[in-house]
């Protein structure tokens, strides 16, 4: 039923991922376009907030403070958690979370799980395990429905879909959903999708969902979301199962206040998401799912908890702001990421999750331009831990690689001002054969070999000066002296 | 004055205009002989161990200097944002404490204009029409706003164009542009058409690496538009014989 | 299996962040984090009011503003210009306030089933947010379960002008004694925006929201 999910371990280098996707028209014109909308709302929404830096400021502290004590608050929420009637599992890595989940799938006896959009789950690949065990998960968010129909893989965390169009979704519905007409306006394919879920919302009694935040001081947790299908997946099953990282803990439900405003506006550019749920435990007077059941899942969360500067990756709330803003990003589409986190979040995130062993070159996909440090709402400081993992990747391949040897080679250099002067010289010489004037009898390059011949791809280079700045500096400084003698 | 290594190796005109308008201003400038790099390629392509002499290499050069001023917006970024970690890394305290009192003294060029000496008016004049891209170091990580904007509508003769998304980052990046060329083009591409769509001659900056990167497309295109570093326009004056824009 | 899941886990973290300091200490920690964003009314009530106005309609809902006598009467009107005949209503919610002449069934675990046979549901709400154009209910008397307000297309939401605040921050104040209740903040009706950015009015939760503001401070 689910396609191929998107796996950094087998998944091709972001440079042959990109070149693919560059050169797909309709996607790339679908997420110019989705990420030129909601960039626009967040600006706006942004904008009418007078403590908006504030708020941000605040965000950061309390993620720091909570990932500094992640193990006082994560007993606190299961304390709670328990106390309110919720069953709290623990998870090492994938393997043992699906494992769980299943586990409690089957022992419910059920064959169909409705699910809420989660990042979490796709990051287990949780739906190829559950219809590996005979359990169809019928995904209800209308873009994971659009994926999930048509064996496609999420391309954003909150909008993992926005790589299609109305046309290319009216025709996965039409073939999927056995429609014989089928209207192509988005109303008409949003009311196929409410008559296509009604019926599993009504029939299915088990849920599956991710988390927002757990709330340690109540044990509670709350789902962000717009379209209802959240709620009913969290309201009507008999029995509810969530699966939640170990970073979705947040210390007070007056923190709330703080992320519940940060969230909204940078994730999909309103004032606050059509609805919030909050829910502790089971609910002894019948409202909502009469077992629940949270995995807390660590997955590689705690090596990124050990590098002091890799840390802040795990204050991420998952809002997406960081895609949009992504000049990278927004030529690829996120599929070229290989992840189910994408764009600068994916590729601090991704490396990271994999130990470093796999997606060794996503830290590389980004110009470091800053724009994703400027609208994440928890002050992720993304250029810094991209330039972090970079020196990672390099110790990791040893100082024997020929750009490592190259490097090597370039730090002697600026470490002599006479090697310095030598190289600049020599320079002029090397490039000569390559040199071509111009009309303008200007010299320049139109082909590089090797490492370098990506640049001269589309650009030309122009040629090195005869005279470099110190070497025009001293002719001038002589004169100087001459003319005052 | 901190030249940097590709200016003092590629674009020296950019250094003798930061010379020429500082000298028009009455200061004095010093070019220590010893400067090369600041270590910002080495550091950003994860070669840190490659970077970190060159704190130490950049503080003697300079330790003496009342203000170091700087025609390159990364450069200063990688000074500022890195070199106070870079020498905690280190482990000198007296390094350290060097980097704490220069570091506020490091300026880029248009911010020592505009926030050290308070000028918007430098006395240039450059009959162009010219359009400016907002370097990501300079916008981002130095918070230049609209500084340089305001030295260009000073300059006597300019017609100054509004670039459309001059925000947005032209793909330069680094190693960036080798490493994931195909991207990086693409970014590209976005930047010129929207300097084309300018219809001016010049498209200014406050750092020549993003110029270079555009000028490597204005030139394979044949656009006949020129990249000039701001410092060259503001040191242009009315001579009588107006040049044509580099 | 379990157990050593857990401990492993708390033994990482542990090694990770390497410290273990005491509740009161973390609790301190927590108090001494920044917090100067607003957390107060910057307009008079009145100006509250207005705003939340403004901001449900933002959200294609409608908004009255009536006194509590003529609640009854309004709804009533509201509801047959929706073409609602059968509506589901909280235990709780005063009878007073029921739409006039229509049937209203009150809500003692209907399934849903039943429910989605139903047009409409009534409520209260614990308070609205103006800045948001949020309205939080929660599970107590006259608000009902979650699944009253979100199976029926057609959501009648009485807001007293007394629960109505600025900001977030004073919403989770109020909030906070009650923490631990189920609660939904719900801003317009449910919506999506997942084709092609563009926003849709109602998926699966109610489509139509029509909100009476009662005056003059009385409450529910």
């Amino acid at each position: 039923m689910s396609g191929q999910p998107l796996d950094p371990r087998t998944a091709p280098t972001f440079p042959a991922a990109a070149r693919a996707m560059l050169g797909d028209t309709q996607l790339r014109k679908n997420v110019r376009h989705a990420t030129g909308v909601i960039q626009t709302k967040r600006a706006r929404v942004v904008e009418e907030m007078p403590d908006w830096q504030e708020l941000r400021e605040s965000g950061r502290q309390i993620r720091e403070h909570t990932m500094r004590h992640l193990d006082h608050y994560l007993q606190q929420f299961e304390q709670n958690c328990t106390r309110a009637g919720g069953v709290v599992h623990w998870a090492r890595d994938a393997e043992e979370a699906r494992r769980i989940v299943v586990g409690l799938v089957q022992a419910e006896g059920a064959r169909e799980v409705i699910k809420i959009k989660s990042m979490t789950t796709e990051e287990i690949q949780l739906n190829k395990a559950l219809e590996a065990a005979g359990v169809h998960p019928y995904e209800t968010d209308l873009a994971e429905l659009i994926i999930q129909l048509g064996q496609d893989q999420p391309s954003h965390i909150v909008v993992p879909a926005l790589h299609k169009n109305r046309q290319q979704i009216r025709e996965i519905f039409q073939r999927e959903m056995h429609l014989g007409t089928l209207g192509e306006s988005p109303q008409d394919l949003a009311d196929a999708a409410r008559r296509f879920l009604r019926e599993k919302f009504l029939r299915v009694k088990t849920g599956v969902s991710g988390a927002n935040f757990l709330i340690a001081e109540t044990g509670g947790v709350c789902i962000v979301e717009s379209e209802g299908n959240g709620r009913m997946c969290l309201t009507l099953p008999e029995t509810l199962i969530t699966v939640a990282g170990i970073d979705k803990v947040v210390p007070t439900f007056k923190d709330l206040e703080v992320l519940l405003q940060l969230l909204p506006r940078s994730a999909t550019g309103e004032r606050m998401n059509p609805y919030n749920s909050i829910w502790t435990g089971v609910d002894a007077d019948g409202d909502g799912p009469r077992r629940f059941h949270i995995v807390l899942m660590d997955n590689a969360r705690t090596e990124i908890l050990a590098d002091e500067e890799g840390r802040q990756t795990l204050h991420c709330i998952r809002c997406g702001a960081c895609q949009n803003a992504c000049p990278v990003y927004r030529q690829t589409g996120g599929h070229a990421y290989g992840s189910v986190y994408a764009g600068p979040i994916g590729a601090i995130l991704t490396p990271q999750l994999q130990v470093l062993n796999h997606a060794q070159t996503l830290p590389y996909a980004s110009s470091l331009c800053g724009a994703c440090y400027e609208v994440c709402p928890v002050k992720i400081n993304i250029p810094e831990v991209l330039i972090h993992l970079r020196n990672k990747v390099v110790r990791k391949k040893g100082p024997l690689t020929p750009e490592a040897l190259a490097m090597r080679a370039m730090g002697l250099v600026f470490r002599s001002e006479r090697r310095f002067r030598a190289a600049q010289r020599m320079g002029r010489v090397a490039e000569a054969p390559l040199v071509r004037k111009d009309g303008q009898g200007q010299g320049w390059i139109g082909w590089l070999p090797g490492l370098l011949g990506g640049w001269t791809q589309v650009r030309d280079l122009q040629a090195m000066p005869q005279q470099s700045f110190r070497e025009w500096w001293e002719q001038r400084e002589k004169s100087e002296v001459s003319r005052g003698n | 004055m901190f030249i940097t290594c590709y200016n003092d190796t590629l674009f020296p005109e950019t250094g003798k205009a930061v010379v020429r308008v500082l000298e028009r201003l009455g200061h004095t400038v010093e070019f220590p002989a010893g400067q090369t790099c600041c270590g910002q390629m080495h550091w950003n392509t994860g070669y840190q161990a490659e970077a970190l002499p060159l704190v130490a290499r950049f503080v003697a050069q300079f330790r003496h200097a009342e203000a170091v001023v700087v025609p390159s917006s990364s450069c200063v970024a990688m000074i500022r944002d890195h070199y106070p970690k870079m020498a905690a890394e280190l482990g000198d305290a007296g390094l350290q404490a060097e980097v704490e009192a220069l570091v506020p003294r490091v300026f880029e060029f248009s911010e020592f204009l505009t926030r050290r000496l308070g000028l918007e008016d430098v006395g240039a004049y450059y009959p162009h029409r010219v359009t400016y891209h907002a370097s990501c170091h300079g916008l981002r990580n130095l918070e230049l706003g609209d500084g340089p904007l305001r030295l260009l509508r000073a300059v006597r003769g300019i017609d100054l164009v509004v670039l459309e998304g001059m925000e947005q980052c032209c793909g330069f990046g680094g190693t960036f542009a080798v490493k994931n060329a195909e991207v990086s083009s693409a970014m590209l591409a976005e930047k010129t058409t929207a300097v084309l769509n300018t219809r001016a001659e010049a498209c200014t900056a406050c750092d020549n690496s993003c110029l270079m990167h555009i000028q490597g497309a204005l030139h394979r295109q044949r656009t006949g538009v020129q990249t000039v570093h701001l410092a060259e326009i503001l040191a242009s004056e009315d001579t009588g014989s107006a040049g044509a824009a580099r | 299996m379990a157990t050593d899941a857990r401990e492993a886990v708390l033994t990482r973290i542990r090694a990770a962040t390497g410290n273990a300091p005491e509740t009161r200490a973390v609790m301190q920690e927590w108090q001494g984090i920044r917090r100067q964003y607003r957390q107060h009314a910057a307009r008079d009530h009145e100006g509250v009011l207005e705003l939340l106005i403004d901001r449900l309609r933002d959200y294609d809902a409608t908004v009255q503003r009536v006194s509590r006598d003529e609640v009854s009467a309004v709804a009533a009107r509201l509801a047959a210009a929706r073409g609602i005949r059968r509506m589901v209503v909280p235990e709780g919610l005063d009878p007073a306030l029921l739409p006039a002449g229509l049937a209203c069934e009150t809500d003692r675990g209907l399934s849903a089933e039943e429910l989605d046979g139903l047009d409409g549901v009534m409520t209260g709400c614990t308070l609205a947010i103006a800045e948001t154009g949020t309205i939080v209910l929660q599970r107590v008397a006259g608000q009902g379960r979650r699944a009253i307000s979100l199976v029926p297309d057609y959501h009648l939401c009485v807001v007293d002008e007394a629960r109505v605040v600025e900001t977030v921050p004073e919403a989770m104040a109020r909030l906070q004694p009650t923490a631990a209740l189920a609660t939904t903040f719900f801003s317009g009706p449910s919506a999506t925006a997942d084709i092609e950015m563009t926003r849709i009015k109602g998926v699966h939760g109610p489509r139509f929201l029509d909100v009476l503001l009662v005056r003059d401070g009385e409450r529910l």
